[in-house]
């Protein structure tokens, strides 16, 4: 199925005879809009066929979604609970303080993506490019200290973090905390320390042979049994527990999967150069191994995010158990389908969200790849 | 930090002049001895290279030259023997490896610049992060010695958008920054294209002229009769031979000299 036939011949032609000067590339062949159809849709009978067959099915299928979104559904349920799913149960007079976190942080992002790009023109730039991950990394307790108060500010109880907010919350400090412990742990893997190495091993062994709704129980749950009496650490801190715990196994084996992507010489070189053995795990190896499973660690990250769901289960009201609740009010009984559907879409823009942003890092780290 | 790092006065330490070149041994191996599992691949070597001398060691694949010059800043261990690099013992004392390999340079046949990082940060990273070198200062260095193997222009490029020849020649630059005293070639032009190996053979060629004390794996003929002031022989672990270019090539006093110079000439 090659759409431009005569492209392809005719670069190979050039490639052939070398091109005099003054000559341009190749004709792009001309085919239109009626010419495109017939080469893509209808070049045989069977193509013919199923080229009907598919429209009529896409017909078919839109008229009644489209119908169903736009005349039966009633979104009085998502318009009348919007703040409830966002964010939750979090008290109206100090709503302020989400939108001065989603501010924040917002303004952060924008800052980070002028100075990235603009590191090359500007000192100024380069020079805040260079503490981004330091800005990144105070940022966490400025927008931990907005959402939980404190120091000024009327604190809030994380049993009144629910909806978007606390799915959010889970989701960051999931990722801001599997992320380094399952470099730590890969690395452990491969350590020449016998104990290290085992203890690695069954830290991730056991958690990957574990459901992650095991886990977030046994956080729930039986971790209260066994502390004493009146020590009862907060729930949503378990649950964050449980995420990281669960999710930085899975990250250790990725981490590793690019450490070992990693050719030994690069390793020779740069202990050839005298660098001590943390400085080129650091600055030679992570780089490189980190780079070659950007995708990986990504979907990590875009599971977890929609694994927190889970903790609707243990209790806590997370986007889905919002959504429960919401089915409950009297008055929406039976709007499953609106609700759910919502509630899917705020989970696939977040998604898809970071699988955009992945796949840029990737285009911008490329640079210069073997 | 046990190393405080001397301002250079070029890229390269000039030799003092009260030391007389060919007097004080730089490398001294004696009856060293590596085994790979049952695989007895160097069987007793001693040879000791003094200061400004370069020497060449030819061999058959698998006669165990690498294996002998990975030793020397202890990329690979031995079992039995002693090798001495500038008056410290290569033991199993991180200190004393670390010491020698900032005082050796190693070019590797495979180049193994560092890809994610640019021809210039390649040449930087070891002065900034060993030598702890100010940025600026390491940079100026790095130019100069990207100058001197004749690639300032591609100092901001990626080894991965360099030719072969060009990463072999960062990758000299790149050990060179950190003003060894000695200078490591494991088979440098083996993995490039024939009209590649001169750009990198010229600059090993000037960079004997400066003085600089350096054993080289090679077989390039034409290098080692030109450069070398001793040429050493190495089969099955074993040193067969070492000479003078012109006793070497000239007048083979052994059998198997004779034999592996048939087959290479």
């Amino acid at each position: 199925m090659d759409p431009q036939p005569q492209a392809g011949k005719a670069s190979l032609q050039r490639s052939r005879a070398l091109p005099q000067p003054g000559e341009g590339p190749p004709p792009a062949p001309r085919l239109g809009a009626v010419g495109w159809v017939r080469q893509n849709l209808f070049s045989t009978w069977y193509n013919g066929v199923l080229t009907v067959v598919c429209v009529w099915l896409l017909y078919a299928a839109g008229t009644r979604v489209l119908a169903w979104v736009f005349a039966t559904a009633q979104w009085t349920v998502v318009r009348v609970n919007l703040r409830l799913f966002l964010a939750g149960r979090y008290p109206q007079d100090q709503t302020w303080r989400i939108w001065a976190v989603v501010l924040f942080v917002a303004g952060l992002g924008v800052a980070s993506w002028a100075a990235w790009n603009a590191a090359r023109r500007h000192p100024a730039a380069a020079w805040f490019r260079r503490r981004l991950p330091l800005a990144w990394f105070l940022s966490f307790p400025v927008v931990v200290w907005l959402v939980r108060g404190g120091a000024g500010l009327p604190v809030v109880d994380t049993s009144l973090w629910s909806g978007l907010l606390l799915t959010l919350l889970l989701a960051v400090v999931g990722i801001v905390g599997s992320f380094p412990l399952g470099i730590l742990l890969a690395l452990g893997r491969r350590s020449s320390l016998p104990a290290v190495r085992a203890l690695s091993i069954l830290y991730i062994e056991t958690v990957r042979g574990v459901p992650l709704i095991t886990i977030l129980f046994m956080a729930q749950v039986m971790f209260p049994v066994f502390m004493p009496e009146g020590v009862r650490p907060d729930r949503v801190l378990r649950a964050m527990a449980g995420l990281v715990l669960f999710t930085s196994a899975y990250m250790a084996e990725n981490v590793r999967g690019g450490l070992q992507a990693v050719p030994r010489g690069q390793v020779e070189a740069a202990m050839a150069l005298g660098l001590k053995s943390h400085l080129v795990v650091l600055l030679i190896v992570l780089p490189q191994a980190l780079r070659a499973v950007i995708p990986a660690i990504v979907g990590q990250f875009i599971s977890l995010f929609k694994d927190t769901s889970l903790v609707a289960i243990v209790g806590l009201s997370d986007l889905t158990g919002i959504a429960r609740s919401i089915l409950a009010q009297p008055q929406f009984l039976g709007r499953y389908a609106e609700v759910y559907l919502f509630v899917a879409l705020v989970y696939w823009i977040f998604s898809y969200s970071m699988s955009l942003a992945s796949r840029r890092l990737e285009r911008q780290l490329g640079v210069g790849e073997r | 930090m046990q190393r405080v790092a001397s301002p250079p006065d070029g890229p390269i330490a000039d030799k003092k002049p009260d030391e007389v070149p060919g007097r004080k041994p730089m490398i001294v191996a004696e009856n060293v001895h590596k085994w790979f599992g049952g695989f007895h691949v160097l069987r007793g070597i001693s040879l000791t290279v003094h200061l400004g001398e370069v020497v060449v060691i030819m061999g058959p694949s698998g006669s165990g030259k690498s294996t002998f010059i990975r030793t020397v800043n202890a990329l690979e261990d031995y079992h039995r023997g002693r090798i001495v690099v500038d008056g410290i013992e290569l033991t199993h004392d991180l200190k004393n490896i670390e010491a020698v390999r900032s005082e050796v340079g190693m070019v590797f046949q495979q180049f193994n610049l560092f890809p994610h990082l640019t021809a210039l940060q390649n040449v930087t990273l070891a002065p900034v992060w060993v030598r702890r070198w100010p940025r600026k200062r390491a940079e100026q260095v790095a130019m100069e010695l990207l100058e001197r193997v004749g690639i300032p222009e591609q100092a901001h490029k990626y080894p991965g958008q360099l030719s072969g020849g060009q990463q072999q020649r960062v990758a000299i630059a790149r050990a060179l920054a950190m003003q060894p005293k000695m200078m490591l070639f494991d088979e440098p032009t083996s993995a490039l294209d024939p009209e590649m190996i001169k750009e990198v053979l010229d600059v090993m060629r000037n960079l004997a002229a400066s003085g600089m004390t350096m054993v080289v794996v090679s077989h390039e003929v034409g290098f080692a009769r030109e450069v070398a002031d001793r040429i050493v022989l190495m089969d099955s672990g074993v040193l067969v031979e070492e000479g003078t270019p012109t006793e070497f090539f000239q007048n083979p006093k052994e059998e198997r000299t004779r034999r592996f110079l048939a087959q290479i000439l």
